[in-house]
C-alpha cells in the first residue's frame, strides 16, 4: 500500500513543474480539483475543502452507482474528456488507474498535474486512499477524521465467527469476486467464507454456473433485483442459481455500496453481517 | 441415407459427451445416473437443469443452421449462401436485442422469440429481394455483408443507448454466441419454432432437387416456385430466428457444414438438408465441447471456435468462386 501510496505521490511530483506556480502564490493546496472517476469523486467529496473540488464526473450523479449522488449534483458534472477537463482550468486533476490512459497523458502534456488513485481491492485500501486523498488535496486532518470514524465503526460491526457460514457471490453474467476484492473483503467481514476461494477466484472472475451448484453454498448473496432488461442479468432467474444454496438467495447487495472504495462499504459489511446473524440464528 | 446413418451415431456420441463434460470434474457415469435420478441433490441439479438443456439446445441450434445453410444454398444455388453470412441471424439478433431491451420479453415469454423470427423474417426477405433467385455470388454477397453489418451495428446501438451496465458483454454474446448457462426454459421457448421451420425446410427436398435444372424445369417438373419460396423463406427465419434468440449469432455452421457434406451426399440438394442438420448438429455440439475443454474458466464464446473452424473454409470457397468467374 505504501508502494502504492508512493507512486500516486511520485507521479503528482513529475508534475511539479507544473504545480509550481500554485505553490509559489502562497497556498500549497490546489486550489481548483476536478475529479473524473466514480471512485476519487466520492473520496473527494468527502475529503475537500469548501470550493476546493470544482468538478466531478457525470457517473457520481447517479444513484445507481454513487453513494452521494445528491452531493454529487452540487457540482458541474464531467465526462471524462481531455478537452472539458482543460477548459476548467484545474490545478489537480484526480482519477482511478483505470481511467482512460490517453487522456491523462493528454491532460499530462497540457501540463496538468494528475493524481492516480488505485481501486480499492480490500477495507484495507479504502484507509489508504482516504489518506491519499488527503495528502494529495493538502486536508491531512480531515482525512485522519475519517479514517477513524472508518476503524471504528468497522472495529465494532466486525466480530469473530466460530463456523463461518459459506456465501457465494454471483453476479450477471455469471461473474463471482474473490477474496482479493473489495466485496470479498466486505463478505468476510461480514463473517462469511467465500466459495470463490475454492474454486480458484482470488479476483474478480466468472464462475460457470455448474461449479457454482456443485460448491453447495450456505447463501448465494447477489446484487438487488433488476427489472431484468439485459440478458446478463438474465441467468440471475436460472432455476439452478435458486436453488444453489442450502438457505436463500439474498438480493442484498446495493452496486453503489461496494463498487467503490469509499466508508459507504461498511454499510454493506453491516447489512452482510445481519443477514449472517439472522440465517445463523434461524434454526 | 447412408450419410444420415453415420452422422446419427455421431451426434449421439458427442450429445453424451457434451453431458458428461463441464467446468464440474464428475465421473460419466456417475453424472449419467444422476441425469434420471431424483433432483434435488446438486448433482442432479447440474445435470438437469445446467448440463441436458445445453446439449439439446446444441443440438437444435446446429440443426437449424446446417438445414437453414443447406436449404438456402440449395434454392440461391449459391455455396456461399449461410444465415449468419447474410445477415438473417444478424436482424433475428437485432429483433431479440430490441425484445429485451424495451422489456417485451419479460412481459410476454413468447415475446423474445417471435421478436428473433421477425427480424430474421425481414432478414430473408431483404437478402431474396436484393440478392435474387438469378443473382450471381457477389450481388448475394454483398446485400448479405451490408445487412449484417447494418444490423450488427444497431444492435451495438440499441446496447449502447440502455442503461444497461453490461452493454459491452451483450453485444459480444450478440456477435459471437454461447450456449452457456442456458435453462430448460429456452428449450421449451425454441422448440416448437424449430420443430414447425425444420418441417418446413425437410419438405422443400424434392422442389430443390428440381430446381438444380432451371427454374423453367422446376416448374415444367410440377413445381410451384412461389410455394418453394414461402417454405423456404419462413422455414429459415422460424429455425434461425428461435436458435438467434436463445444462443446469439453463430456464424459459420450453415456455411461449413453442407460443404462438407456436399460430395457425400452426391450434391442432391434434397439429400443434403437431413444430413446437413446432423451435420449441423454435431459441429454445434463439437463446438461447445471445445469452448468448454479449451479455456474452461474464461467463458469462451461459441462463434469462436465455429469461426476458426468456418473462416478458413470460407476463404477456400472465395478463392474457388474467384476462379469461377474469371
Amino acid at each position: 500500500m505504501v508502494r502504492r501510496r508512493l507512486k500516486a505521490v511520485l507521479l503528482v511530483g513529475l508534475m511539479a513543474g507544473a504545480w509550481l506556480p500554485a505553490m509559489a502564490s502562497g497556498d500549497e493546496r490546489p486550489q481548483r480539483v476536478v475529479s473524473m472517476n466514480l471512485c476519487t469523486d466520492q473520496l473527494a467529496m468527502l475529503v475537500a475543502d469548501e470550493g476546493q473540488l470544482i468538478s466531478v464526473s457525470a457517473l457520481a450523479q447517479d444513484s445507481r452507482n454513487s453513494t452521494m449522488a445528491e452531493a454529487a449534483r452540487q457540482y458541474p458534472p464531467n465526462h471524462g474528456r481531455a478537452e472539458e477537463i482543460h477548459q476548467l482550468a484545474p490545478d489537480l486533476v484526480i482519477t482511478g488507474r483505470f481511467n482512460a490512459g490517453p487522456t491523462v497523458s493528454m491532460l499530462q502534456r497540457l501540463g496538468i498535474p494528475v493524481a492516480v488513485f488505485d481501486p480499492a481491492t480490500s477495507l484495507e485500501d479504502v484507509r489508504d486512499n482516504l489518506q491519499q486523498m488527503g495528502e494529495v488535496l493538502g486536508r491531512p486532518a480531515q482525512a485522519a477524521r475519517l479514517i477513524a470514524d472508518f476503524d471504528q465503526r468497522l472495529a465494532m460491526l466486525q466480530q469473530p465467527v466460530v463456523h463461518p457460514p459459506r456465501a457465494a457471490l454471483y453476479f450477471p453474467n455469471g461473474y463471482t469476486r474473490g477474496d482479493q476484492t473489495l466485496l470479498g473483503d466486505i463478505v468476510r467481514a461480514a463473517g462469511f467464507r467465500n466459495v470463490a476461494t475454492g474454486e480458484d477466484v482470488q479476483f474478480g472472475g466468472h464462475l460457470p454456473l455448474e461449479s457454482l451448484v456443485m460448491a453447495e453454498p450456505d447463501v448465494l448473496i447477489t446484487g438487488s433485483r433488476h427489472d431484468a432488461r439485459s440478458r446478463s442479468e438474465a441467468i440471475l432467474r436460472h432455476p439452478a442459481v435458486e436453488r444453489a444454496a442450502a438457505w436463500e438467495v439474498a438480493h442484498e447487495l446495493v452496486t453503489s455500496d461496494w463498487v467503490c472504495g469509499t466508508p459507504q462499504a461498511l454499510s454493506a459489511v453491516e447489512r452482510i453481517g445481519a443477514l449472517r446473524g439472522q440465517l445463523m440464528g434461524a434454526p | 441415407m447412408r450419410v444420415a446413418l453415420w452422422l446419427s451415431p455421431l451426434v449421439l456420441g458427442l450429445f453424451l459427451a457434451s453431458l458428461v463434460i463441464g467446468p464440474a470434474t464428475i465421473g460419466p457415469g456417475e453424472s449419467l445416473v444422476a441425469l434420471v435420478g431424483e433432483p434435488g441433490t446438486p448433482l442432479a441439479l447440474v445435470m438437469q437443469e445446467i448440463r441436458l438443456p445445453r446439449a439439446l439446445l446444441a443440438v437444435l441450434v446446429g440443426g437449424s443452421l446446417g438445414l437453414a445453410g443447406a436449404a438456402l444454398q440449395g434454392y440461391l444455388r449459391n455455396p456461399l449462401a449461410e444465415p449468419g453470412l447474410l445477415g438473417i441471424s444478424g436482424s433475428a439478433a437485432l429483433g431479440a436485442v430490441l425484445a429485451i431491451q424495451t422489456g417485451l420479453a419479460s412481459i410476454m415469454p413468447l415475446g423474445l422469440p417471435l421478436a428473433a423470427l421477425t427480424g430474421a423474417l425481414v432478414g430473408v426477405v431483404l437478402i431474396s429481394l436484393l440478392a435474387g433467385t438469378r443473382g450471381g455470388s457477389l450481388s448475394l454477397i454483398l446485400a448479405g455483408i451490408a445487412i449484417s453489418a447494418l444490423a450488427s451495428a444497431l444492435v451495438s446501438l440499441v446496447l449502447n443507448l440502455s442503461p444497461s451496465p453490461f452493454a459491452t458483454s451483450e453485444i459480444v454474446f450478440w456477435m459471437m454466441g454461447s450456449l452457456a448457462d442456458r435453462s430448460m426454459e429456452h428449450v421449451w421457448l425454441a422448440l416448437p419454432f424449430i420443430v414447425v421451420g425444420m418441417t418446413m425446410l425437410l419438405a422443400l427436398g424434392r422442389p430443390l432437387d428440381a430446381l438444380t435444372l432451371g427454374e423453367d424445369a422446376a416448374e415444367a417438373l410440377g413445381q410451384r416456385l412461389l410455394r418453394v419460396r414461402v417454405l423456404l423463406i419462413l422455414g429459415a427465419a422460424l429455425v434461425v430466428g428461435a436458435s438467434t434468440a436463445v444462443a446469439g449469432t453463430i456464424g459459420f455452421v450453415g456455411l461449413v457444414v453442407p460443404h462438407v457434406l456436399r460430395p457425400l451426399v452426391g450434391a442432391m440438394p434434397g439429400r443434403l438438408l437431413p444430413a446437413s442438420a446432423l451435420g449441423g448438429a454435431a459441429m454445434v455440439l463439437l463446438a461447445d465441447i471445445l469452448v468448454r475443454v479449451i479455456l474452461p474458466e474464461a467463458d469462451l464464446k461459441l462463434g469462436v471456435v465455429t469461426a476458426i473452424i468456418g473462416a478458413p473454409l470460407f476463404l477456400h470457397l472465395i478463392y474457388q468462386t474467384r476462379r469461377e468467374l474469371e
